[in-house]
């Protein structure tokens, strides 16, 4: 067992183990940062496959702006904090056979075919990925139609919640 | 001894080597021993700058500061900081503990770990990571969720409002803030620290000297310093977020805050003002570490300089001067710097230099322009009154409208 | 590249430790003498009234709505900035138009009244 893998098995352990208490706590503040330790750990999985760049960018984006975002807006309603409700469905059996058998699938399916590496093969001398990353977002044959229509995307996005938000007086 | 850390760390290395380890253990182990000291620096100058500060306010404010215990007062942080660890600690009742304690630590952690990424000598570096200068932008956005936890934390009405107020401050400046750190970006063409400092032959302060400022007014609000304390100020919510931390808890943000405003000293310095660079820093790195730190210091001092000359601003016109200011200039600059850069791609550099430096004030003189524009407008509109349209219904018979 | 990282995985160990210090000594060698009146929540001297949950007003949402998309333009400009040197000269311009229309919609955000502090 090499450290990498045992670091991806402990972070990856934490990641989930957050997430089941995001959708298992009753306080929605707590779950809003238990969300936040799930992201930082969905980060660090990004530096370890080394996407240094997506990881500081799930950082910034995920747990800077999103993260916040969702703590303004749990705080700006009023008293929904504490959900007393049952916390398990009656038909729970049912679900985790189906969810095991689903697992199962998937794990086979992904260790059986031949594109499956453990290790990513390494950069060939010379590529700097964040620079080809660079001139990959504004090269014509590449993604340069996907990158303006972020652009044009954002700004509906924007304009949207704008007009969702605008007290019209 | 002209490079005095890289030869105790080869010194180490090879002690053990000595003791068989395999090399990887000895990265591991040389990692661990280089974060330790580099926390430990940084906390035992974190102790330094409260002596720092209380002098230096004392000076604007035309008073002596502490000067009772030690030579000069030099030990009176010691003393504060005994005092503070013998404090009760008070937990208010309905507070979240795990959140209410997790949030000083936070607050403080995350100052720490933004030195693994600036370089302080040639060769004296934490990490050099490719994606320096957007680590830096990502463990701030983690020291705004850490205020957010502090506030909410407190059960405390006043706590929580100072805690939004500040983080809607926090979150509006740092937009055109990380917009002026993608300005050195552009002319280094890398965003490792390392490389940025390596390429300033001529410091960026003269290739973009609004992007400068523009990043100081931004530390200067995320720092929450005065003329931007409307979170601590103390005639309106008493103490923001923090009021209801005591004793060391309160010691770690006061601390924190002060380290972070070095680091932004430091950050600035990196950015804009050659970090290590000068005269015989490449051939003896430890006059590095003195450039970088006479460095720091000085932009602390600017720092202080600004918290302790300006009042406070109100909540809407800081974040007016944000959004309808600083974030259109900043965004001009940038396009501007973009395509100069671009359209200059083969032209020797002193030519490059004093082009960057003219186009910035040219766009310095239109800005003073405008500004000026809208300030007679509203000094117009206070002025004077019956100019100003107005329009009332009057309750009677006949409506009527009086303008 | 991953030892550049493992340097800043030590430090998100290793640097908590010194605060978790700073507050695990004054719990050993700090007065602990509770009693009700202390803990009680701070309210300029007088008692507490009414719930911790004020109804806030929306304008902070509308702010974190408006940086949030101005974070994620920031992050895309990043990596074209870095391959600078690359880019031709349509490259810096089609950059350009990806800042320009999230000026406008900066500009919208302003005119509808958004960035307004009431």
């Amino acid at each position: 067992m090499s450290p990498l893998q045992l670091i991806f098995i402990l972070v990856s352990a934490i990641t989930l183990g957050a997430a089941l208490m995001v959708v298992t706590t009753r306080n929605m503040v707590r779950a809003a940062l238990w969300l936040v330790l799930t992201l930082f750990g969905v980060a660090i999985l990004f530096v370890l496959l080394e996407a240094g760049f997506f990881a500081v960018a799930q950082v910034i984006i995920y747990i800077g702006a999103i993260a916040i975002l969702m703590i303004f807006a749990i705080m700006l309603t009023r008293r929904i904090a504490h959900d007393p409700g049952p916390q398990i469905n009656t038909t729970w059996p049912i679900a985790a056979v189906i969810a095991l058998v689903v697992f199962g699938l998937i794990v086979f399916f992904v260790q059986g075919w031949e594109k499956t590496v453990s290790q990513p093969a390494p950069f060939p001398p010379g590529f700097d990925p964040l620079r080809e990353l660079g001139v990959a977002l504004v090269s014509a044959n590449q993604y340069l139609i996907p990158f303006e229509i972020a652009s044009i995307l954002l700004l509906a996005a924007l304009i949207g919640a704008i007009v969702i938000a605008w007290d019209k007086k | 001894m002209a490079d005095p850390v890289t030869f105790i760390g080869q010194w180490l290395e090879s002690i053990f080597a000595g003791w068989g380890l395999s090399s990887a253990w000895i990265s591991v182990i040389m990692a661990a021993l280089g974060v330790l000291v580099l926390s430990g620096s940084v906390l035992l100058v974190d102790i330094l700058l409260v002596w720092v500060e209380r002098k230096v306010v004392a000076r604007f404010q035309d008073r002596l500061g502490p000067n009772r215990l030690g030579p000069f007062g030099l030990f009176q942080p010691i003393a504060d900081v005994i005092k503070l660890l013998l404090k009760e600690d008070i937990t208010p009742q309905g507070a979240d503990k795990f959140v209410y304690n997790l949030a000083p630590i936070l607050a403080l952690a995350t100052v720490i770990i933004l030195w693994a990424v600036i370089p302080i000598s040639v060769t004296v570096v934490g990490s050099t990571i490719n994606v320096g200068a957007l680590y830096i932008v990502a463990v701030g956005a983690i020291g705004t969720l850490a205020i957010i936890m502090a506030g909410w934390a407190s059960n405390n009405k006043y706590a929580l409002l100072g805690a939004f107020r500040m983080v809607a401050q926090m979150i509006s400046y740092e937009v055109p803030m990380v917009i002026a750190i993608l300005i050195p970006v552009i002319l280094a063409k890398s965003m490792s620290l390392a490389d940025i400092v390596a390429s300033q032959s001529v410091w960026y302060i003269v290739l973009a000297p609004i992007a400068a400022v523009v990043f100081l007014i931004g530390a200067q609000a995320e720092l929450g310093r005065a003329p931007f304390d409307l979170s601590e100020a103390e005639s309106e919510i008493v103490a923001g977020f923090h009021i209801e931390y005591t004793g060391m808890k309160f010691g770690l943000f006061y601390a924190g805050e002060l380290l972070h405003a070095l680091t932004f000293g430091g950050l600035f310095a990196t950015f804009f003002l050659g970090g290590w660079r000068g005269w015989g820093a490449e051939t003896y790195p430890i006059l590095g570490i003195g450039y970088f730190f006479i460095k720091a210091m000085f932009m602390y001092w600017v720092i202080m300089w600004i918290k302790y000359s300006f009042p406070r601003v109100r909540i809407d016109q800081m974040l007016n001067f944000c959004w309808k200011f600083l974030t259109p200039l900043i965004l001009t600059v940038l396009s501007i710097t973009a395509i100069l850069d671009k359209l200059m791609s083969g032209v020797p550099y002193w030519i490059y230099v004093l082009v960057m430096l003219f186009s910035n004030l040219v766009i310095l003189y239109f800005v003073y322009q405008a500004v000026g524009r809208y300030a007679r407008k509203e000094r117009q509109k206070v002025a004077d009154p019956e100019k100003v349209q107005v329009n009332f219904r009057v309750r009677s018979s006949t409506p009527s409208q009086a303008s | 590249m991953l030892n550049d990282w493992l340097f800043i995985g030590l430090m998100l160990l290793i640097a908590p430790i010194f605060p978790i210090g700073a507050i695990v000594i004054p719990s050993i060698l700090a007065p602990k003498k509770p009693n009700p009146l202390k803990s009680q929540t701070y309210e300029c001297g007088i008692e507490t009234v009414g719930d911790t949950w004020v109804q806030f007003k929306a304008q902070y949402y509308n702010f974190a709505l408006v940086f949030l998309v101005f974070d994620v333009e920031i992050v895309f400009l990043f990596p074209w900035a870095v391959a600078f040197n690359q880019l031709p000269l349509y490259g810096v311009i089609v950059g350009i138009l990806f800042i320009e229309v999230l000026v406008i919609g900066l500009v919208y955000a302003w005119r509808k009244g958004i960035l307004e502090w009431f």
